[in-house]
């Protein structure tokens, strides 16, 4: 689904990063909306973790999933079978054409022509929204960001708060224009609003779909972190219930659930905890009065095995999905989500699409950042960020022949001019003696350096050679 | 899981100097000046001649053959268990941190370990190593301070230079609001994206200005090409200087490393 043939409109070339960035950049709207929100995350994630030992809570997070990858394949055969025992049916679906084709014959065979939906972001991999209105049945994000998005024709540009790139007077603009709500900055009004057309939707739809944070193995457990209910209304009001997710999502033991919600909520809106937590088990049993008739768990691929083949690469599906790596981006933060034309923006989806879409498609990706770190600092499960950007780097140019690169649509990078300069430069710095020499000769000609060089002249004065090298000045000294 | 845990050694008799190619090109004022610095405290510096480069740009770019090919030149030129200093967060976070995984699986893998283990950052190695002691012989004057995204988090040294200029008497430094934000260098992602890379300096020297000091210092070239860079070109009065240069600037009674 992800590479979608470009009469779609939905589709978002990758490939045409540089000109969204450059337009981004020169938009004052985007800029101000994401810095603002940006901040403000920034420094709620700061308070919350006050007074904790982070840096061991982000070891324990970070043994916790990897402990779980470890064991991946028991532990989903694990999880597969409580689930069944519990009366939770489980699919398994290889892209998201397939996850998407399951939820579609789960709604037919229950005659359902709609589906409310809670937030998920694996849907929005699969466009799941966009798959089920062409087979005739409506879907309705029933998060308000994502119904926001809905609204507008947009896909989220945040994996936490979808409408973040909006602030308060173009959602009500929006909000006027499609639904008829009055003009108003009061979100209190807004919200109240959306609430109310959404909660008639509840009563009436068919199916919910919903996403899931984490999945216990040892007892079958879909675990879902929320704050506006809606989650907790598409899971247990209509008489069926479909859970769409990844196959990583998945941790031994209900025990390992505390720690990954303690950091999850903390890093993702700096909450000590959210509104609902939502564990789902079953089905409504014989006797209860509430909760869906059917409960449907679809365990979704899409790339995520073959990332699982390499020990480097493993460590970017420890990913909790809380979106501190964008929050602290300084990249995220200029460019905003939609620029990456990527399901999953910012850091995270740097090393993540590349896998889901193919490195061809994706390999301006890693090179969109300036390898500052921010985003392996503050992630809650310590996934090495930087360095699996630059190990993409190596693979979307074929730059090392001890450690051959493997990752679908590797090598799509490599230009012979660009490899060309590289093995001159290397040449070069790895005879001191040729170096010396063009090193002080360009020291000698330093009047003739060109004042214009690229784009890094757009904005700053050329560097300015010395007129002696180091090593000059070190061997006149110690003559 | 957790980053290692930096043991510092006894204060040496002799270190090696790695200068880095830029300040070897562009800032050997600096070079001088954190040789002089190590000198002051008593410690003999040994300049390999034959260095080059760390190999990084390459490595960053995703070029690992040739980076490899270049870092195993500079792996020689230490034959002497002495710790090999250099004056840049991100040239040593290279050596110290990447150097093991880039020979990792290959004859050198256990060279490039041992290099790793003895590079220290400049100004981390004068304060906890060498424990000097700063006399401000200057006049009063206000600067900020960018420390560069490695020396913050890949050399874990962003406490040393505040603590080094807080022993300059006559310094008042100033601190920008988001001071632990990239200032857009990032090596070739500049160029690659200089948009992106354009946004971020513009800001940064925003907010370096914002505090009203008419100077900064950082721990590496690379920000200080990129933020001086787009000072001058803009017209904004922020002059900026190597962390070392201004430090011996300050306490040297001759002007040896001056600018």
């Amino acid at each position: 689904m992800s590479q979608a043939p470009s009469e779609d409109p939905h589709h978002i070339d990758v490939k045409e990063f540089h000109p969204r960035a450059r337009a981004a950049i020169a938009d004052p709207k985007i800029r101000q909306n994401f810095r603002k929100a940006m901040d403000g995350l920034i420094s709620k994630r700061k308070d919350a973790f006050e007074g904790m030992d982070l840096e061991a809570l982000r070891d324990l997070g970070a043994n916790i999933r990897l402990r779980a990858l470890a064991n991946l394949p028991d532990l989903l055969e694990q999880l597969e079978k409580k689930l069944t025992e519990n009366g939770v049916k489980v699919h398994w679906a290889n892209d998201g054409d397939e996850a998407c084709r399951i939820v579609r014959n789960i709604c037919v065979a229950r005659n359902a022509k709609t589906v409310i939906k809670g937030k998920s972001m694996v849907s929005e991999e699969m466009e799941l929204n966009h798959y089920l209105e062409e087979h005739g049945i409506e879907a309705l994000e029933s998060d308000l960001g994502e119904y926001i998005v809905q609204l507008a024709g947009e896909t989220p540009s945040h994996i936490i708060m979808p409408a973040i790139h909006k602030n308060t007077g173009e959602i009500s603009e929006l909000m006027h224009e499609k639904t008829g709500t009055d003009l108003s900055n009061d979100v209190e009004y807004l919200t109240a609003s959306a609430r109310q057309q959404l909660r008639e939707k509840f009563m009436n739809a068919d199916v919910g779909v919903s996403g899931v944070n984490f999945i216990v193995a040892e007892t079958g457990t879909l675990c879902l972190v929320e704050n506006e209910g809606n989650g907790r209304m598409t899971t247990t009001v209509p008489p069926c219930h479909i859970a769409v997710t990844g196959i990583e999502k998945v941790v031994g033991n209900l025990e390992d659930v505390a720690p990954l919600l303690a950091l999850l909520t903390r890093s993702a809106t700096g909450q000590h905890i959210t509104t609902y937590f939502n564990m789902i088990s079953s089905p409504r049993k014989p006797g209860e009065l509430d909760g869906p008739e059917e409960v449907h768990l679809v365990l979704v691929d899409n790339g995520r095995s073959s990332i699982y083949q390499d020990d480097e690469l493993l460590d970017t599906l420890r990913c909790i999905r809380c979106g501190a790596c964008m929050n602290h981006c300084p990249v995220y933060t200029r460019v905003g989500g939609h620029t990456y034309g990527t399901t999953y923006p910012g850091p995270i989806g740097k090393i993540l699409m590349p896998h889901l879409i193919g490195l061809d498609e994706g390999r301006h990706l890693p090179t969109a950042s300036s390898l500052c770190g921010a985003c392996g600092e503050v992630c809650p499960v310590k996934i090495p960020i930087p360095d699996l950007l630059v190990r993409l780097r190596q693979e979307s140019v074929d730059g090392d022949k001890l450690n051959p690169a493997k990752v679908r649509g590797h090598g799509a990078k490599r230009g012979t001019v660009e490899a060309l300069v590289w093995e001159g430069w290397s040449w070069m710095h790895a005879r001191p003696g040729v170096y010396r020499f063009g090193t002080a000769v360009a020291a000698r000609l330093r009047k003739l350096q060109p004042g214009q060089l690229g784009g890094w002249t757009k904005y700053r004065t050329a560097p300015r050679l010395a007129a002696k090298t180091l090593h000059e000045r070190m061997k006149e000294r110690d003559q | 899981m957790a980053d290692p845990i930096k043991v510092y050694p006894p204060k040496p008799a002799h270190v090696y100097f790695y200068a880095t190619c830029l300040i070897d090109m562009f800032y050997p004022d600096a070079g001088m000046a954190g040789i002089q610095l190590l000198e002051r405290e008593g410690i003999k510096v040994c300049f390999p001649e034959d260095q080059t480069c760390c190999g990084q740009p390459a490595y960053t770019s995703g070029y690992h053959d040739e980076a490899r090919a270049v870092a195993k030149a500079q792996l020689g030129l230490f034959p002497e268990d002495w710790p090999i200093v250099v004056p840049s967060g991100s040239c040593g976070g290279m050596m110290r941190k990447h150097y093991p995984s880039l020979f990792k699986h290959t004859d050198q893998e256990a060279k490039a370990a041992e290099v790793a283990a003895r590079t220290w950052e400049l100004t981390d190695f004068l304060l906890n190593v060498c424990h000097i002691k700063l006399e401000d012989l200057g006049e009063p004057t206000t600067v900020a301070m960018h420390t560069s995204c490695s020396a913050r988090r890949e050399m874990g040294v962003a406490e040393v230079g505040p603590k080094l200029i807080g022993q300059l008497q006559n310094v008042n430094l100033v601190e920008q609001v988001r001071a632990e934000e990239c200032c857009g260098f990032g090596g070739t992602f500049a160029v690659r994206h200089p948009e992106i890379s354009g946004a971020m300096v513009s800001e940064k020297v925003d907010t370096l200005t914002d505090t009203g000091a008419k100077a900064f210092v950082t721990t590496d070239c690379g920000c200080l090409m990129n933020i001086s860079g787009y000072a001058e070109k803009n017209g904004k009065p922020l002059a900026g200087q190597h962390i070392v240069s201004f430090l011996w600037e300050r306490t040297s009674t001759g002007n040896g490393g001056g600018s």
